[in-house]
């Protein structure tokens, strides 16, 4: 916990340089567990934090993993998956909870809409079970 | 390598198993509890990874915030939580978000933790007090949860006694647990996960 971590303690200029002063992704897709995969390799000249996933998701690595690993905030390591994401170097694959979009909510209601599908919790069951 | 390499460190992802190239599928289980209560304990206790820890700020009072009136001006709200993860199949992979359940945590409920699958309350019931609030909110985000009271040997309370304490749903499951222990572990998550398949069965014969 006590270890150096950009975003609070230290260097402001090192989340400047790496999402170039923007404070928000404009792609808002990414969930914290959206598994990331690279489509290529670091080039020369690439944003170091750009390179580091480039080499990170040569398997699946989820964006609160990357987060983790390059001591950033999961907000500023989607600004730059944003980019990369933009320019074709990695895919994304994100959470399925459910076969069908959420229902719409109506005023009011309690929000059970979220509930998963029966059958991936009977998928999950068989994971815990079989641990 | 250098001997005295620190934790941290240590939790390089060199040193880490990675996910198999077929994971597509990446679903959340959140433990909330307070300060000391297990949580990290006892992700740990079932995860294949060593707890990774990070944070998440939100640098203005935006959208995210459901409750403004505990928020007197703009300002950077930072939480910290840690996590493990099980790899489910080779294509599902289960993270387990350990959090805190201060007030400032909650502001960034939806944009951490929107579509998870459930959340488990780990509580002490030496400090009850401390999960009303916890309670109260996942309530609010529409979350179904399940409590588990973290045994630390001095537990003389009754299921009856805490969840009148906590003025328990009759249908929330409530278990006791040893979060150091992976079997008891596992027993929370199962109960937990068992719990949304009936809401969500129930849900689909209604529909």
């Amino acid at each position: 916990m006590s270890a150096a971590r950009a975003g609070r303690d230290d260097d402001p200029d090192r989340l400047y340089t790496v999402t170039g002063g923007r404070s928000r992704a404009h792609n808002d897709s990414f969930d914290l567990v959206t598994l990331i995969v690279s489509e290529c390799e670091p080039t020369p000249g690439m944003p170091s934090e750009q390179a580091r996933i480039l080499r990170m998701c040569r398997l699946p690595t989820a964006v609160v993993e990357l987060s983790a690993d390059l001591r950033l905030p999961v907000s500023i390591v989607k600004i730059v998956l944003s980019d990369l994401l933009d320019t074709g170097r990695i895919t994304a694959r994100h959470p399925r909870t459910s076969k069908a979009p959420p229902a719409p909510r109506r005023r009011g209601e309690t929000p059970a809409a979220q509930l998963p599908d029966p059958t991936i919790l009977e998928q999950v069951l068989v994971g815990l079970r079989n641990l | 390598m250098d001997s005295a390499i620190s934790e941290s460190v240590a939790a390089a992802p060199a040193e880490r198993k990675p996910l198999s190239s077929a994971a597509d599928n990446g679903l959340k289980i959140v433990v909330v509890g307070g300060f000391g209560v297990g949580k990290t304990t006892l992700v740990r206790s079932v995860s294949d990874i060593r707890p990774l820890n990070t944070e998440e700020t939100m640098t203005q009072a935006g959208a995210d915030i459901d409750d403004l009136s505990a928020v007197r001006s703009k300002t950077t709200t930072t939480v910290a939580f840690d996590f493990g993860r099980i790899s489910l199949n080779e294509e599902t992979v289960l993270y387990l978000f350990g959090a805190p359940g201060q007030q400032r945590f909650w502001f960034l409920w939806d944009r951490l933790f929107a579509g998870t699958l459930g959340a488990v309350v780990l509580v002490d019931t030496r400090r009850l007090d401390e999960s009303w609030y916890a309670i109260d909110r996942l309530e609010h985000h529409g979350t179904p949860f399940v409590v588990a009271r973290n045994d630390f040997g001095s537990d003389t309370y009754t299921s009856e006694q805490v969840r009148e304490a906590l003025d328990l749903d009759p249908e929330v499951p409530l278990v006791s647990c040893d979060a150091r222990s992976r079997e008891s572990a596992k027993h929370v998550l199962i109960t937990l996960v068992e719990h949304l398949h009936r809401l969500s069965s129930a849900r689909e014969l209604t529909s």
